[in-house]
């Protein structure tokens, strides 16, 4: 018995050189990448300084946590709010269109990997860019926010959606047209029930996101709790810059534990 | 039966074999009723105007014009800031991947048994996870001072944020049949771990941090704006003085960068799963 499993431990497939390689392989783009770290800025007065942002963060400016006027940390999480909603809308119905035309099992390999392409440009052109384009538009504000965050929502969500274009089940449509159905309730038996899911998730873990990424937008004015954020921690009024951290967390945090529970029931049915 | 189904009746249908079945009512219109609200609200708020877009939209198609052609003389300036921002990514997710293994591991319901550890760390996992980068970033450059480490650690918190959620629930739903068998004759709970656990997780972990490097190379690029290093730097001082040309070439090879870094992570990620 002890033989015949020594043997059999003897006889596994190795393919140590292949391990090997890509160690080494690894091992060599992480030093490569250790170089460009410089740890000459750091020193003590960092220390320093992380203690005062600690310190402002437990203690946050309580008057301007509970402010309900415009400057408040409460309306300003809603324009953030509102902002990252309707940008998630209207990001979620400008991915429709490019999503069908890069799914491979309904267009022509060409268009699909064209339309795939047009999908990563946009997303590789990082946000405060698309927030420069916008407030040329619209002006700084919370509108040029609402545009720039729809436009940075495409890559994702178009990404989710072909994926879930391209799981459809076909079968389902075959059986439908058995069964006599016309073109119009193909769509509405056969399709939506199994798209509809998918992208209501997507769309729901997009708004995730950009609730949290809407502090971007505070870089180019254009909205939102990310500029008086900004504002606050480069003035290095630490309590400030508490209070509105604190606030965001919790919402997010809220958001999260709702929208956790929305995509579970989405999932099972 | 839930609220919902009191208020609004399901309907009673008798079927052909004299059976009586209830069809719930839908609740299409109540979700349809809260995204309208929502819908409204954030229109009045944010200022949404249709008529503002019509009419200027072709503003937005301005800086883009202006961009091409782009100078390709400005492209051997840019390839340190671009290679910087690479090594960033990289180290950053390495980094991050790394450290998140212990606490990933404490936030399981299947190897840790005290509920009270689990929720305290799943708890500073959640709320690691709501900072946003940019933040982290500009708290980075002032601990570090200004440059490629402070979005190298700006980057590895956000890895360790997305990846601890991902890595647990991985963990949560792994075969415990070997680790409970390797305990049983006297492993310690890191050895069965080691040996049990990690070889189940780690293709789907490696996979994610393949995924997360992807994203975090064209997060990288924005962290320059506060001053953390790489692309992002040269791209806020371009835009500055308005040479679009070059913020066009910068763009440009970032997409390129960016397409070639995804094209291998997704050939190596098919090979894993």
């Amino acid at each position: 018995m002890n033989k015949q499993i020594e043997k059999a431990y003897e006889e596994r497939p190795r393919n140590t050189e292949y391990q090997i390689t890509v160690s080494v392989i690894v091992l060599a783009l992480i030093l490569w990448s250790g170089s460009a770290v410089d740890f000459s800025g750091s020193g003590l007065g960092g220390l320093k300084i992380a203690g005062n942002i600690l310190n402002g963060i437990l203690h946050p400016d309580r008057k301007l946590l509970f402010n309900l006027t415009v400057q408040g940390v409460p309306y300003l999480l809603l324009e953030t709010v509102c902002i990252a909603f309707l940008g998630t809308i209207v990001g979620a119905f400008l991915a429709i269109p490019l999503s069908f035309l890069s799914a491979s099992n309904l267009m022509p390999a060409p268009i699909a990997y064209l339309s795939r392409l047009v999908i990563m440009a946009v997303r590789t052109i990082p946000a405060f860019v698309y927030g420069l384009m916008f407030i040329r538009v619209s002006g700084p504000g919370a509108f040029t926010g609402l545009l720039t965050m729809s436009v940075c929502s495409i890559g994702m969500v178009s990404k989710m959606y072909i994926e879930a274009i391209e799981d459809l089940d076909t079968r389902i449509l075959e059986s439908l047209d058995a069964c006599g159905c016309n073109t119009f309730q193909k769509i509405r038996y056969g399709i939506l029930p199994q798209l509809i899911p998918n992208f209501a998730s997507t769309v729901i873990y997009r708004f995730d996101i950009n609730l949290r990424d809407a502090t971007v937008l505070g870089l180019v004015g254009a909205g939102g709790i990310g500029a008086p954020l900004i504002f606050a921690m480069n003035a290095y009024r630490w309590n400030e810059a508490g209070a509105i951290l604190v606030g965001l967390v919790v919402l997010v945090l809220i958001v999260e534990y709702i929208s956790t529970k929305i995509r579970v029931k989405l999932a099972r049915g | 039966m839930s609220l919902y189904d009191k208020i609004f009746p399901p309907r009673k249908i008798v079927l052909s074999s004299g059976k009586t079945v209830f069809r719930p009512a839908s609740r299409l219109p109540l979700i349809a009723l809260i995204l309208v609200f929502l819908t409204v609200l954030s229109v009045k708020i944010t200022g949404f105007d249709m008529r503002v877009l019509l009419e200027r939209g072709n503003q937005f198609f301005v800086i883009l014009g202006m961009m091409v052609p782009p100078a390709f003389s400005y492209s051997s300036q840019v390839w340190k800031p671009l290679f910087d921002t690479i090594k960033m990514s990289l180290l950053g997710t390495v980094v991050g991947a790394v450290l998140v293994i212990p606490f990933a591991m404490a936030a399981s319901t299947n190897i840790i048994k005290s509920p009270a550890v689990v929720s305290i760390m799943r708890l500073f996992l959640s709320i690691v996870r709501t900072l946003p980068t940019l933040v982290t970033a500009l708290i980075a450059t002032y601990v570090f001072g200004l440059g490629t480490l402070a979005g190298t650690t700006a980057i590895a918190v956000f890895t360790f944020a997305y990846m601890g959620k991902i890595l647990y629930e991985e963990i949560e739903t792994a075969d415990m049949g070997a680790f409970e068998a390797m305990e049983a004759i006297g492993a310690t709970k890191v050895r069965a771990f080691v040996s049990a656990i990690i070889p189940q997780v780690l293709p789907s972990y490696i996979s994610n941090g393949l995924f997360c490097f992807e994203g975090n190379v064209r997060y990288a690029a924005i962290l320059g704006y506060v001053g953390a290093g790489g692309l992002g730097l040269i791209l806020n001082e371009k835009l500055g003085w308005r040479e679009y040309p070059s913020v066009g070439m910068i763009l440009i090879m970032l997409f390129v960068a960016v397409f070639l870094i995804e094209s291998v992570s997704r050939y190596c990620r098919r090979k894993l799963v």
